[in-house]
């Protein structure tokens, strides 16, 4: 909820002195509304009032950073309840759930494919985040020796599962260099919880079993000077989940309502315990609005789905994907390969490679950079266009990687045939399908050297 | 601490599409919230899920999702009864694919009269669809509805180039329409303002045209939310219909959803769940179990 220039300039002195660099008090507050400049350029605003202005101009939803170094996950300070709105900026963190009550070699191989969880796919790395560490043995001892195995065996940041409140404020004190999230904080245990709360200052887990009663924990611990916290409305099943989420995102965003202005968290490892139904409520989760998801599982086929859906859903709207500019070999080519040519636009980039593999004829793709555009938008701008895909041919040495002299152009840009063979004398110029669907059976029947 | 939940209301609702034999009739849409909303709003019919089958034996499918159908893929009555009979499923979407000019290229007649059999055979709501290519679909689309005549069908895809031939047969037989425009709103808006001229909104059902994980997921995502926003919120009379999602072929087509038989299932049923989160209305699935946990996940709560 974005604070007008009226309402600022109430807290302003009004007296137009001009120190600020701005020649009202009312073109400074405007200017602060739209976040263009900053309340101390104002030497004469009272402190009170300055600190109010302040806490009503911080985001609506708080930034919660958990562990420390390269692995630190950031989640929180989302602006919108809808992608298609701005973007979705701060991935949802996936952490994977170690018990203390699994076997120990359970948790050896866990913690081993945790650790070496590295996914690739077109240039982007898709890991996991966080270690889940929960205690569900009757035993503090090894909760502890379990808190210390995790913080051996992975660089990754700690999220800490204890209804010992005891015992979990031990293991936040073992861990508290690693900045864990400390999990989970109730109506019940947060007046005991706070001292050492206060003192480790971590991340902090809340959990209750309604939002109003959510919104009391965080406002008591707020009020005790904690400032990051994760919430957790206990949601049982994936539609809970996709309504507590929602109001949850919605009393922080158009609300402004700030005792539920923090990132979320879901578990769907205890709702569901059937692993493909663990997997779609995360998906679920991740789709509406939840700053971390914990898993039970570490099975790639499971995880692999998940993180490329979490992908997709946080790309950025407003940019094009793009995929780099070059010559992708696709199912090692060689000389007598058959070279297709399109647009870096992701997708044009996914499609058309995708039917060359489900074609298994051997290409090379050749990518020209077009700053995202598709086809016929980059053909128009001159982004694609005979003289600048000439160019790329050359540059790129696409030539030397053949023996042939065709080039396959998308079916949909026909007027560059012939700007091409202008352009690339030698070079047979072959209309590809409209479709990249028709691709398999273009090349399995048309294509020979 | 007092706190009142944000609820939102909307005051229009989605239309309501009713498909499918008298006995076993379908209704999709008809809410007046976002998916799932049912904390604010009504949901009164959940979303519809068709089971895939063509009416020639799959040439390119991975076997992993060939498996569950060997027995029966020769035989399109067969094929639908096992959906039907063993995996539960309560509608289908049958692919006239032997009407592909550039495959078999098949006449309409022959593929109309396969389309009555199978109708008859399931007896249940029925999804029939050419193969995207605009002017045979539009003679095929009209052989049908005339072949299938009362048999209350939902006929697809409709496109800008072939809408008033198909339109109007189905209207003439009894039919309702998928109408299709490729990932724009905009284009769906105009399609539908050109049907409406002659044939029922609450016959429609919008195709924005559908992806697969990894493979434009986020186009198709943000294209159905924004369409039924613009329906609930703008209250766009012309954006009201429901929407379907068909992601089976765009699914099977990912290379990671051949790699093993839980990606595949889980890059389907994933693609197909967030789908329905964004505002699908009804879904088209080729794998058994990809619609059973669909199905299972929306129908529990
Ligand atoms: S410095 Fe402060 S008092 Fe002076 S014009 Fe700017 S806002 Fe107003």
């Amino acid at each position: 909820m974005a604070l007008k220039g009226a309402d600022i300039l109430k807290s302003l002195p009004k007296t137009n002195c001009k120190e600020c660099g701005f020649p009202t008090c009312f073109a400074f507050a405007m200017k602060i509304a739209t976040g263009g400049a900053k309340l101390d350029q104002c030497p004469h605003i009272n402190p009170e009032s300055k600190a109010e202005l302040e806490a009503l101009l911080a985001p609506p939803m708080k930034l919660v950073t958990i562990g420390t170094g390269d692995k630190a996950m950031v989640i929180g300070e989302e602006e919108v309840l809808f992608r298609h709105e701005k973007s979705f900026f701060r991935e949802t963190a996936i952490a994977i759930l170690l018990s203390d009550d699994e076997e120990p070699g359970v948790i050896d191989e866990k913690l081993r494919k945790i650790q070496g969880f590295h996914f690739e796919r077109i240039g982007q790395k898709l890991n996991v985040n966080l270690v889940a560490v929960s205690h569900d043995s009757q035993d503090k001892g090894k909760y502890t020796s379990l808190v210390k195995k995790a913080m051996e065996f992975t660089d990754m940041p700690l999220l800490l599962v204890s209804c010992e409140t005891e015992a979990l404020l031990e293991a936040a004190a073992l861990c508290a260099r690693r900045r864990p999230l400390v999990y989970p904080i109730t109506k019940e245990n947060v007046g005991a919880a706070l001292p050492k709360l206060k003192e480790l200052k971590l991340p902090v887990g809340v959990w209750a079993k309604s939002l109003e009663e959510l919104a009391g924990v965080t406002a008591q611990l707020q009020a005790e000077g904690i400032e990051e916290m994760v919430l957790d409305p206990g949601s049982k099943n994936m539609l809970e989940a996709v309504r507590d989420q929602t109001l949850i995102r919605r009393s922080a965003l158009k609300k402004g309502f700030r005792p539920l202005g923090y990132p979320t968290m879901a578990f769907p490892c205890f709702m569901y315990s059937d692993k493909f139904k663990e997997a779609l409520a995360a998906a679920a989760c991740i789709a509406k609005y939840a700053g971390i998801v914990v898993l039970n599982q570490v099975d790639e086929r499971f995880l692999l789905p998940v993180l490329v859906q979490r992908f997709n859903i946080y790309t950025d709207p407003r940019r094009p994907m793009t995929v780099e500019e070059k010559a992708y070999e696709i199912l090692n080519p060689d000389e007598n390969s058959p070279i297709l040519i399109s647009t870096n636009y992701a997708l044009d980039y996914f499609i058309v490679s995708g039917a060359i593999e489900e074609a298994g004829i051997p290409a090379y793709l050749a990518i020209k950079n077009t700053d995202g555009l598709g086809v016929l938008a980059a053909w128009t701008s001159g982004k694609f266009n005979g003289e600048a895909i000439a160019e790329f041919i050359k540059k790129f040495g696409i030539e030397n990687k053949v023996k042939h002299r065709k080039l396959i152009i998308p079916g949909v840009a026909r007027k560059l045939k012939g700007e091409l063979e202008e352009e690339l004398p030698g070079w047979e110029i072959i209309l590809g399908p409209q479709e990249a669907s028709e691709i398999p059976k273009f090349l399995a029947e048309k294509w020979s050297v | 601490m007092s706190y009142e939940p944000p609820l939102e209301k909307y005051t229009v609702s989605i239309r309501e599409v009713a498909w499918g034999p008298a006995a076993k009739l379908k209704k999709i849409g008809g809410e007046n919230t976002l998916p799932f909303h049912y904390f604010e709003g009504a949901l009164p019919n959940p979303a519809g899920l068709a089971m895939e089958i063509l009416d020639v034996r799959p040439e390119s499918w991975s076997p992993i999702v060939l498996e569950p159908f060997e027995d029966v893929v020769s035989d399109p009555v067969r094929w639908a009864r096992k959906c039907i009979d063993v995996y539960g499923a309560e509608a289908l979407c049958l692919r006239l694919v032997s009407t592909d000019p550039m495959g078999m290229n098949k006449s309409a007649g022959e593929a109309a009269e396969m389309a009555k059999k199978v109708a008859d055979a399931a007896g249940v709501p029925l999804i029939v669809w050419g193969t995207e290519a605009e002017e045979k679909d539009a003679e095929v689309l009209v052989e049908v509805a005339k072949a299938c005549s009362g048999g209350n069908l939902l006929l697809g895809p409709v496109v800008k180039g072939n809408y008033p031939d198909v339109s109007k047969a189905a209207l003439e037989h009894g039919h309702a329409i998928v109408a299709q425009a490729s990932m724009d709103a905009n284009l769906t808006k105009e399609l539908n303002i050109a049907l409406c001229k002659s044939f029922p909104p609450d016959r429609i059902v919008v195709d924005p045209t559908s992806s697969a994980l990894g493979y434009g997921f986020e186009y198709t995502y943000s294209i159905i939310e924004r369409i039924k926003q613009f329906g609930l919120f703008d209250k766009d009379k012309m954006m009201l219909m429901p929407i379907l999602a068909d992601v089976a072929a765009d699914c099977w087509r990912a290379k990671e959803a051949k790699e093993s038989k839980e990606q595949g299932i889980l890059w389907e049923a994933i693609t197909g769940i967030s789908f329905l989160l964004a505002g699908a209305n009804l879904l088209v699935v080729r794998h058994p179990e990809s619609y059973r946990l669909i199905r299972e996940m929306i129908m529990e709560c």
